[in-house]
């Protein structure tokens, strides 16, 4: 489709943004027509917000154009964005809670009379903007007194109240309930109506059809497809963010990890069985034997971390149960589950992992410290051995073992953090994206660590986002989507298509892809 | 997904970076150096007399006491308002006490601290309740304990007791006060680095969720950091006390906030997760050389000074060397991602 049949509201082309050590956008280019609803969508790190954050003026980007309504723009500061109506919603809601609803929409710009503020015009005109979305409440309230729902539209409200031509929505259903996200929609479908365009990020693949016209999708920081949302289904969009071609048949030995006998036999170590926390985890279950491998697949927000999370006792749980050997577990904290054998590898190694400015020497033996002092006093020569044997064992490239592990670059980081657990020889270990943001080469050592440690008799769980880790490294492989277990496979019978289905649709809507 | 590498930034030369190094590692010491010779060059003899010296240091012992504590408690990525008003109630207290005798007079401030400490740790850990707001609520409570202990006067000591020699024995040449201080530093320092606790300290201010993900018991060393700063703040009352003949319920007030400016001023980060026990300890000295020379600078009849100037002074050289800190680490973190 050109774009001379559309009338654009925004183009941005080219767009390159590089933060230290990383590319976040590479040529990136988003296009969207004036009343239109675009959908973004990509992995975490595609690059989505980065784009946002450059149209709204929150970042400066370091090449290309932006075209808005017709003349070519740049905004250095968020409000210059906000002035020539680009509005931004964000996932937290930015409002203030105590102020009252009304407040919350002027913010900034109170209607005045005589230099105090005009409460009566204030009011009227807040209650106006809202009834035009079809919202009725006293807006003399107190915004904390809404639910999340209603506080969202607040947040649209105030948007709208800026005369904004595109809004911009950042996962705007992620705190909602069902009916909220209805009410939602139906507000959407007012805004364009008005002529307004939404621009709206989400990660949940059943709202995209309904709401949307058309849909960006990006990977690793470039634009990968631009399309009708009618022309394209629910697993070419999961294939294309995942970097799949549907029918290409997988080459093997893409990844680290070798053929290894299927552990189909043995008691299982860990059994877990509709697991249920909020929204978050609706019915969650999966298992792993002793030296087997088990992949856990799904789309960002499928309760996948959250599983990891709720075994190793890292957050509570409503219902459901954890067996570990059989017996019965409820761990009330990490130390509990540490203490049961179990070691959890975090995904987000820098706000969960490492502790930047201590030592290598002391992150890796971090969990290890309650067995490793004599009197509280910590026995550095017994730290020390273990500290040699991992960085030997794992091939730790540092300069020494006293260099702040801050400085170490990813991969290096991540195996200090897998030694952190081995170093107390656990049983289980979880590890959510054992492989995200580091080299091909220190990848492939990592997988083939996880093969190696998996023979020597761990059962390993393992979260992650590429089909090739999880279809070359996986005995078994799980598949949650929203928050449930919607699918297992057995090593033999994994196909690429039937996992990106699984994890698109559901296992059950299988027959209806087809 | 794959982060692909930029380009290094330009390197700047070894030297510059060695020089920046040493000024951001040991700036606080370079600046107490430096202001120590210009005291020796102005003032001369009567400076490096060690009537002088010595007292310096015994003056600020109480100073570096509650510094101490408060040190681990901002390497946790707390702070501990409630101190400066603990000197007070317990100095009120080892008054009270002095006629039982020198041990019990220490044993009993101590005990107090430890016991507002234990409070404030638990409320912090347990409730998970801000430390400022529980450490100021405690700070108006030990005030006002200490006002009702002493029936809002100053509670003199028992001149028959053996507690006054708490601040006027001599260990050899070395001032009591000053040996306790030094001994309390060399345990911190210890403590620190050596036993699991220290480490928990810095594991704990440097990134609490890995910390708590690591199995770390994050509300026992909570609770242990703050009892230590209010133990260490009730050996400052004893000190006190002692020093002054009297426990005054209105002793100490500020006194935090000198604590806290030791340790910034030595480089210790107020996020937590860094910091050192010897740079509070330069720290400590550095506020207290300032004050003597300034009160040299008075003896000399330079300028007429009242004290209230002096605290001016002593407010913008705090700043001076806080700005002068944060742009060198800025600097340093610049060259190093």
């Amino acid at each position: 489709m050109t774009d001379g049949e559309r009338d654009l509201l925004l183009r941005m082309d080219g767009i390159c943004k590089s933060f230290p050590g990383v590319v976040a956008l590479d040529n990136a280019w988003l296009r969207v027509g004036r009343g239109e609803v675009h959908c973004l969508v990509g992995q975490n790190g595609a690059g989505k917000s980065t784009l946002m954050k450059i149209l709204n003026g929150a970042y400066r980007k370091d090449r290309g154009t932006i075209t808005f309504d017709g003349r070519e723009v740049d905004f250095h500061k968020p409000h210059e964005a906000q002035e020539a109506g680009i509005s931004t919603i964000y996932q937290e809601i930015n409002l203030v809670p105590y102020r009252s609803v009304a407040e919350n929409i002027f913010m900034g710009r109170e209607p005045r009379r005589f230099g105090l503020i005009n409460w009566p015009r204030m009011n009227r005109e807040a209650s106006q903007v809202l009834s035009r979305l079809g919202i009725q409440i006293d807006v003399r309230q107190p915004l904390m007194k809404l639910n999340v729902a209603l506080q969202q539209m607040v947040a649209i409200a105030r948007a709208v109240s800026f005369q904004a031509k595109l809004v911009i929505m950042d996962e705007p259903t992620s705190s909602l309930a069902e009916h909220e996200v209805a009410t939602l929609f139906e507000v959407i479908r007012g805004l364009k109506a008005q002529g307004v365009s939404v621009i709206y990020i989400s990660h949940r693949l059943d709202e995209l059809h309904q709401i949307g016209d058309r849909i960006t999708i990006m990977r690793d920081g470039q634009t990968i497809e631009e399309r009708p949302l009618s022309e394209i289904s629910k697993l070419e969009i999961v294939a294309k963010m995942l970097g799949r071609e549907l029918d290409v048949v997988q080459q093997a030995g893409a990844t680290g990890f070798r053929k290894r006998a299927a552990h189909t036999d043995g008691e299982p170590l860990l059994e877990v069985k509709h697991l249920r926390r909020g929204r978050v985890l609706q019915d969650a279950s999966v298992s792993a034997r002793p030296g087997e491998i088990v992949g856990l697949a799904g789309l960002l927000g499928s309760g996948r971390t959250e599983v990891a999370r709720a075994i190793f006792g890292a957050d509570p749980v409503d219902d459901g149960e954890i067996r570990i050997n059989g017996q019965r577990a409820r761990f009330r904290s990490p130390a509990d589950a540490i203490r049961a054998g179990i070691g959890f590898c975090t995904e987000d190694r820098k706000s969960e992992g490492i502790i930047p400015y201590l030592s290598v020497r002391e992150n890796l033996t971090l969990a290890a410290l309650p067995t490793l002092a004599r009197n509280g006093i910590v026995d550095r020569a017994r730290q020390r051995e273990i500290v040699d044997r991992y960085v030997r064992l794992l091939g730790i490239k540092a300069a020494s073992a006293e260099q702040k592990i801050r400085e170490l670059s990813g991969g290096n980081q991540q195996k200090v953090l897998l030694a952190r657990w081995l170093c107390l020889n656990p049983k289980l270990l979880l590890l959510d994206e054992p492989t995200r943001g580091i080299d091909v080469g220190a990848k492939a050592e990592i997988q083939k660590l996880i093969d190696d440690l998996a023979d020597a008799g761990l059962g390993v769980l393992m979260i992650s986002s590429e089909i090739e880790e999880l279809l070359e490294g996986s005995d078994r492989i799980t598949v949650m989507r929203d928050g449930k277990t919607v699918a297992e496979f057995e090593r033999d019978e994994i196909d690429q298509r039937a996992l990106l289905t699984a994890m698109a649709h559901g296992a059950s809507a299988e027959q209806a892809e087809a | 997904m794959t982060a692909r590498t930029a380009s290094q930034e330009p390197t700047t030369s070894g030297w510059q970076q060695w020089a920046a190094g040493l000024l951001r590692q040991q700036g606080a010491l370079i600046a107490l150096i430096a202001i120590f010779l210009f005291g020796v060059w102005r003032y001369g003899e009567n400076f490096t007399s060690e009537f002088n010296l010595w007292t310096l240091l015994r003056n600020n012992t109480y100073f570096g006491l509650i510094a101490l504590g408060m040190t681990f408690v901002i390497m946790t990525g707390g702070i501990d308002l409630s101190v400066g008003a603990v000197v007070a109630l317990t100095a009120v207290a080892a008054a009270r006490l002095s006629g039982e005798g020198l041990w019990v007079a220490v044993a009993g401030a101590i005990g107090l601290g430890l016991g507002v400490g234990l409070i404030n740790g638990a409320l912090i850990a347990r409730f998970r309740i801000q430390p400022f707001i529980v450490t100021l609520a405690t700070l108006l409570a030990a005030r006002g304990g200490a006002l009702n202990l002493s029936n809002n006067a100053s509670v003199s000591i028992d001149f028959n007791s053996n507690f006054k020699d708490l601040w006027r024995t001599n260990v050899g040449e070395v001032p009591l006060p000053v040996v306790i201080t030094a001994f309390a530093f060399l345990l911190g320092s210890i403590a620190l680095n050596l036993t699991r606790f220290g480490r928990h300290v810095l594991a704990i201010g440097g990134n609490e969720e890995a910390a708590r993900l690591a199995g770390l018991p994050i509300a026992r060393t909570l609770v242990a950091v703050y009892a230590l700063s209010g133990a260490l703040a009730g050996l400052s009352g004893a000190l006190l006390a002692a020093q002054g003949n009297t426990g005054s319920p209105i002793a100490g007030i500020g006194w935090e906030l000198t604590a806290i400016a030791a340790v910034v001023v030595g480089g210790t980060l107020l996020t937590g997760g860094r910091g050192s026990v010897w740079t509070t300890l330069v720290g400590v000295l550095l506020l207290g050389l300032i004050f003597n020379e300034l009160n040299f600078e008075r003896g000399k009849g330079t300028f007429e000074l009242t004290q209230y100037w002096e605290e001016v002074i002593r407010g913008a050289f705090l700043l001076l060397v806080v700005i002068l800190q944060s742009r060198l680490t800025r600097r340093a973190s610049a060259s190093t991602t």
